[in-house]
């Protein structure tokens, strides 16, 4: 079975039909590249997994290993395995980032029944964790991502993707606004974490996070469905030609 | 001029002066206090209970809300006293000194006066009023006096009990004091304290006030500072409550130069809570903070109104509260702000914000700047909202159910306020409290 199987998926944000009949298939251990122009879908397509409020799917099925998760909460697919790594993460002053994890780890945790860590437990995971990819351990004392870089934003999101160990990840523009070395230590920390338990989809404008993070499948996402999919190549085929071929109008202008 | 215009008394005012009229010959105080008394009662029936067409209680509507006078607190009875032990348990397991007051009344024996540091004493209202004393003669009513302020009046007249704190020129006093207000009669009161706390030049306190009421009663408190230049005092009042109480209390405060005033309000429930707190900067250099935070649900009121009066140059005052409002209830943040022509440099800000729960909260902000100096800083801000959506979806999508991101939202915006307060214990002990009441709120 399929890790992540998308059905005919149609979603609606404010009234207006952003996706519109998406189709993706993912295996178990498969990374998947979403590209495609500003506009058309890819952003909705991770909050739509994620399970955000206001983004409604009007037809189509969700199925992760099998189960549609459309009718769940964003914390129940968390428990399930689906984390969604922000394209902006958010700032959350005054809840330090350290209670933030324990919170979100120990939930997770709770909802599967398993038994909560300890604080020596947790400390010793998320110590080992922040080392590799560089994080500040004083950093994780401070307000979730307040004060905190883009690059370090970023960092901060794989952090809690090594600590959740969910089983798909979706990474949503992980790449923008990182400089070259933030770039390498973020794409190591998601190498790291591939696994043949663990799938992945990530979403990215550019073709330069695919060759740090170099997948199985890339797909072209354009004005709301999948219009072409292929091997990693495509995404050095899309570098070279860009998105205008795909874009009906857009390609007929000048 | 219009003629004098004056309303019908209502029940309430009609009883209030036939309590005065029996009481007032058995309040505590000599023949010149017995005058005091008298004028304001004076004062008070000529204001009448402050109503809606009171500017500085238009949100508040005494009137309306007291349909009838509680009569006046008696000496407390042994099972009174006995519920008192447990008073003011909010504030934690901080080593405070104790002074307690049970329905208005100084309780010595619930009271911890053993071994003051050198430079403070600790005394009784009533037995000062009776005895006379020459800290109340010369500071009673006038520290900040309030002549417009009818309830101010309504506690001068009726007051009955309190604390007189004294700490002299330089003295530091290590263990903060606890003054624990309990209203726990069986039939609900009215109960009127009158405190009096003059810290002098270079001293330094911790006061922590805790009112706790027992079902129906009425409270009207009040309180004059006197803090004296290079001085730092830490004032912390806390109310919690019952949906039936009417809590309404006055802090009177001036402020030399050069000192610090850590002033913090913290409302867990109650019914209608309204806290006045007029503060006079006297001096140049000094520093005041005043803060506060308010939890309410159902039908819950909590009116906080402050006036600064910024009356010498090159002072800073601070003014951050925060309301978590849930059910119909009602947080009101009035805050004034008045530099007068020769304060320059005076630097100026609150901020006052509500978060409501839900769709029936209501919140109302009053900011009002009064400004004659012309080369000063102040600013004024005010929010209300519901929890920010997209940081819910981002707590939830780590796997943190609904219930406890919102909660983890509601500490993070009351925490702003509460890490005002300098001491640690008291400050952890108030966000436990903080916790339990979102836990309330789940159940």
């Amino acid at each position: 079975m399929p890790m992540l199987e998308v059905k005919n998926l149609h979603v609606t944000v404010d009234g207006r039909e952003i996706l519109k009949g998406v189709d993706l298939t993912v295996g178990k251990g498969e990374v998947h590249a979403i590209m495609g122009p500003n506009g058309s879908g890819k952003s909705t397509l991770s909050y739509v997994l994620a399970g955000k409020p206001g983004y409604e799917a009007t037809e189509g099925q969700v199925l992760l290993d099998g189960e549609d998760i459309l009718g769940m909460q964003s914390d129940e697919r968390a428990a399930k395995g689906i984390f969604l790594a922000f394209q902006y993460p958010l700032e959350i002053p005054g809840v330090a980032t350290m209670t933030f994890l324990r919170t979100a780890l120990n939930a997770q945790r709770k909802k599967r029944g398993e038994v909560e860590l300890s604080t020596p437990e947790f400390l010793k995971i998320v110590r080992e964790a922040a080392r590799r990819l560089e994080i500040d351990t004083d950093m994780l004392r401070r307000g979730v991502n307040v004060g905190f870089s883009g690059g370090e934003k970023k960092r901060n999101e794989i952090l809690q993707m090594a600590l959740l160990q969910p089983r798909l990840c979706v990474l949503d523009e992980t790449d923008s606004g990182l400089d070259i070395d933030a770039l390498k230590i973020v794409s190591d920390g998601v190498n790291r974490l591939r696994s043949p338990d663990r799938s992945m989809v990530v979403i990215t404008h550019y073709q330069r996070l695919l060759d740090h993070i170099v997948p199985d499948v890339v797909h072209v996402l354009s004005a709301g469905r999948i219009v072409k999919t292929g091997g990693k190549e495509l995404a050095l085929e899309l570098e070279a030609t860009g998105y205008a071929q795909f874009q009906g109008e857009a390609a007929a202008a000048p | 001029m219009n003629a004098e215009v004056r309303t019908i008394k209502t029940n309430a005012e009609q009883a209030l002066a036939a309590a005065f009229a029996v009481a007032k010959a058995k309040l505590p105080g000599d023949r010149k206090v017995a005058a005091l008394r008298e004028a304001a009662f004076g004062r008070f029936d000529a204001l009448g209970l402050p109503h809606r067409r009171v500017e500085e209680w238009k949100y508040t509507d005494l009137r309306a809300i007291i349909r009838e006078a509680r009569p006046i607190a008696g000496p407390p009875d042994a099972a009174s006293m006995a519920r008192a032990k447990t008073a003011g348990s909010l504030i934690g397991d901080m080593d405070a000194r104790r002074i307690v007051f049970v329905n208005g009344t100084f309780v010595p024996e619930l009271s911890d006066l053993v071994g003051l540091s050198p430079g403070l004493s600790v005394r009784s209202m009533a037995q000062a009023l009776a005895a006379g004393d020459p800290l109340v003669e010369a500071n009673l009513g006038k520290v900040v006096p309030a002549e417009r302020e009818g309830v101010v009046a309504l506690n001068t007249a009726l007051m009955c009990d309190g604390a007189i704190i004294h700490v002299a020129k330089g003295a530091t006093v290590e263990r903060p004091i606890h003054l624990v207000f309990a209203a726990t009669g069986q039939t609900p009161a009215s109960v009127f304290t009158r405190s009096l706390v003059v810290i002098e030049q270079g001293a330094r306190v911790m006061l922590v006030e805790s009112h706790d009421a027992a079902a129906g009663h009425h409270v009207n408190t009040a309180l004059e500072m006197v803090v004296g230049d290079n001085a730092h005092v830490d004032h912390i009042k806390i109310t919690a409550g019952l949906s039936d109480l009417i809590h309404v209390s006055s802090l009177m405060a001036s402020i030399g130069a050069n000192a610090r005033l850590n002033d913090f309000a913290f409302n867990l429930g109650g019914g209608v809570v309204r806290n006045q707190t007029f503060i006079r900067l006297d001096g140049e250099g000094t520093h005041a903070g005043l803060r506060g935070a308010s939890l309410l649900k159902d039908k819950q009121h909590v009116d906080s109104t402050l006036v600064i009066d910024h009356k010498a140059g090159l002072c800073q005052s601070r003014e951050v509260f925060a309301a978590v409002l849930d059910g119909e209830s009602r947080g009101v943040f009035q805050g004034k702000i008045v530099v007068h022509q020769h304060a320059q440099k005076t630097d100026a800000r609150m901020m006052t914000r509500a978060l409501l729960l839900s769709d029936e909260a209501e919140a109302d902000h009053k900011p009002e700047l009064e400004i004659f100096a012309d080369d000063v800083q102040c600013g004024h801000g005010a929010t209300s909202g519901a929890l920010n959506k997209d940081l819910k979806f981002y707590l939830m999508a780590r796997g943190i159910p609904e219930k406890e991101a919102e909660a983890l939202l509601v500490q993070a915006f009351v925490g702003e306020a509460i890490e005002g307060i300098e001491h640690a214990g008291l400050r952890d002990a108030l966000m436990g409290q903080v916790v339990v009441w979102l836990q309330g709120r789940e159940d």
